[in-house]
């Protein structure tokens, strides 16, 4: 079964004084595999936000249904199997981390037996043990964002969907909130996080999917969407003259750096030459480094694509 | 069921940590027992003028907390969008206003509690005797103030804190005069005079059903009947507006 089904989702907001309609999402088609972690990839305003609110119940979509564990996302126990975090999320500053997670334990249909086990392992889990019984408003930020997802957990959702979980944070939260996540991967269970940092994406992912403009640019998993074949290869000489380096295949002009000369070739044909000539000249071979494209080069190359048409 | 209760309990902790309603208690507390001085003033009838001023106070001061205690609670939650995390959990939207309801009608009921209580104590310390009927005259001011709160609820679910606490206001005001408006449209020929004080007087609760002043004060006692009504005509009304607030409420969107 799938974790999340998305089939013709449409999203229309009205804007402005004469309540303009403007979509925001165009027909999205998404399905996310149970277990799998997925990364939902886009530039502020791509739409992000507005398809977890949908997935949620949280918004209505003008066209489309969605489905949650097999369950139409509308439906309020469709949200008994998901945990969510929001972007930059607010709790009740009165309430102590305890107390916060009690009531949404609750919340989560959990009985009281349950909750007392699950609160204290999973204040541990998110690094707060020692701060559940203070208020909530004496949390920083980075405390608040972890104990939002010490509440997403609660109930061991099957699927946990994360709206920006790392932002906001210093890199040291960042790296707790990131291996939260892989722990929850090995657990098996699917999460869903939404994402305009790249690196944690191509981190933490099984598929990604990349939104751009409320559409769905592109969707697969890491490696096919980064390919195997190497998309070029550096070459570190030295002992060289520059002008003995010199090929048709330099993707630029070399890098000079005292006796140093550093290429980017395009092909491998090219480089077995180069390296056969250097060694014929006398010099030393440094270093040789395939670049495959990376995941910010795939989506800058779909960002500026959109913004050619 | 304990996913409302846990609203609720929620929205009462939320509201007795609230300065605002001690001070609405204190003041309310400190004009009723102000109301023993004015018995020093007057001639005759000391405890009505106490009663009278008491009951005023109980409704008053309750609608404060009925309106503005109640819109807050509830605009709070979507501005600061804890909604959001409330809503993300298998708990509907009716289970989400029912829990915030009640959690309210639980504040109301404390302090509508410890005013009557108050009240009763004044008139007994003045008159030398108890009034109990004091009591159920409070228990009416109470459920005709759990109307304006399933009213403020309902504004809030759909319009900003200033226009609900307006609007709200203006039921209570329409509700307490409309028996009165359509006896004054009676007195003239115009139709469309009386199919608007009718459709107003048939729209909006009769909110003057309530009220037992005269009750309090020693006037007659209404009959069993009447009463059952009243409390039966208050619980299908308020029934009828949280409906309402459900209904709106899960057509709208969170962004």
């Amino acid at each position: 079964m799938d974790a999340i089904r998305c089939q013709g989702v449409c999203k229309d907001y009205r804007v402005g004084f004469w309540r303009r309609r403007v979509r925001i999402l165009h027909d999205l088609e998404l399905t996310v595999r149970a277990g799998e972690t997925f990364g939902y990839l886009g530039p502020n305003g791509a739409g992000k936000t507005t398809t977890i609110k949908i997935l949620l119940g949280l918004l209505h979509p003008t066209a489309g249904c969605a489905w949650l564990c097999g369950r139409d996302a509308s439906r309020p126990e469709a949200r008994a199997a998901a945990g969510y975090l929001p972007e930059t999320p607010t709790f009740y500053d009165y309430l102590t981390g305890e107390e916060f997670l009690a009531f949404m334990a609750r919340l989560a249909g959990l009985a009281r037996s349950v909750a007392r086990e699950q609160i204290p392992a999973l204040l541990d889990r998110v690094g707060l043990s020692g701060a559940g019984s203070r208020q909530l408003r004496k949390y920083s930020k980075g405390m608040l964002q972890r104990i939002g997802m010490a509440q997403a957990l609660l109930g061991n959702p099957a699927l946990v969907i994360l709206d920006e979980p790392m932002s906001g944070l210093d890199p040291i939260g960042r790296k707790e909130i990131r291996d939260i996540m892989v722990s929850l991967r090995k657990e098996g269970r699917t999460v869903f996080f939404s994402s305009h940092i790249i690196p944690d994406v191509e981190m933490l992912c099984d598929r990604v999917g990349i939104l751009l403009g409320g559409r769905l640019a592109r969707v697969g998993r890491l490696d096919e969407l980064l390919g195997t074949e190497i998309d070029s290869v550096e070459v570190t000489l030295a002992g060289l003259p520059p002008e003995a380096a010199a090929t048709d295949g330099a993707l630029a002009p070399p890098l000079v750096q005292g006796d140093r000369v550093q290429l980017r070739l395009r092909a491998e044909a090219e480089v077995d030459a180069l390296l056969r000539r250097t060694l014929a000249a006398g010099g030393r071979i440094l270093s040789v480094v395939p670049h495959r494209r990376t995941l910010e080069e795939i989506f800058l190359a779909e960002v500026a694509e959109r913004g050619r048409r | 069921m304990r996913r409302v209760l846990a609203i609720a309990l929620m929205t009462f902790t939320e509201a007795v940590r609230d300065r605002v309603l001690y001070t609405i208690l204190v003041f309310a507390l400190a004009m009723i027992g102000s109301s023993a001085v004015l018995v020093t003033i007057s001639v005759g009838g000391e405890g009505r003028i106490v009663k009278d001023l008491g009951l005023a106070c109980i409704t008053l001061f309750g609608l404060f907390i009925a309106v503005f205690i109640g819109i807050r609670l509830v605009s709070r939650e979507i501005e600061r969008r804890t909604v959001l995390l409330l809503l993300s959990r298998p708990v509907g939207c009716g289970a989400f206003l029912v829990g915030k309801f009640i959690g309210l009608a639980l504040t109301l009921l404390v302090n509508v509690g410890a005013m009557a209580l108050g009240l009763v104590l004044l008139a007994r310390m003045l008159e030398g005797e108890w009034t109990p009927p004091l009591l159920l005259a409070g228990g009416f001011a109470f459920l005709e103030l759990t109307i304006l709160t399933a009213f403020s609820i309902l504004f809030a679910t759909f319009s900003t804190p200033t226009l609900s606490t307006v609007f709200t206001l203006l039921v209570f005001v329409i509700g307490r005069l409309s028996r009165d408006l359509v006896a004054f449209a009676s007195q003239f020929d115009s139709l469309s005079l009386h199919v608007t004080a009718s459709a107003i007087y048939y729209t909006l609760p009769n909110l003057s059903r309530f009220t037992l002043g005269s009750l309090g004060a020693g006037g007659p006692l209404p009959s069993e009947a009447t009463l059952l009504l009243t409390a039966a005509y208050g619980l299908g009304y308020l029934t009828a507006v949280l409906a309402l607030a459900t209904a709106i409420f899960q057509r709208r969107d969170f962004q």
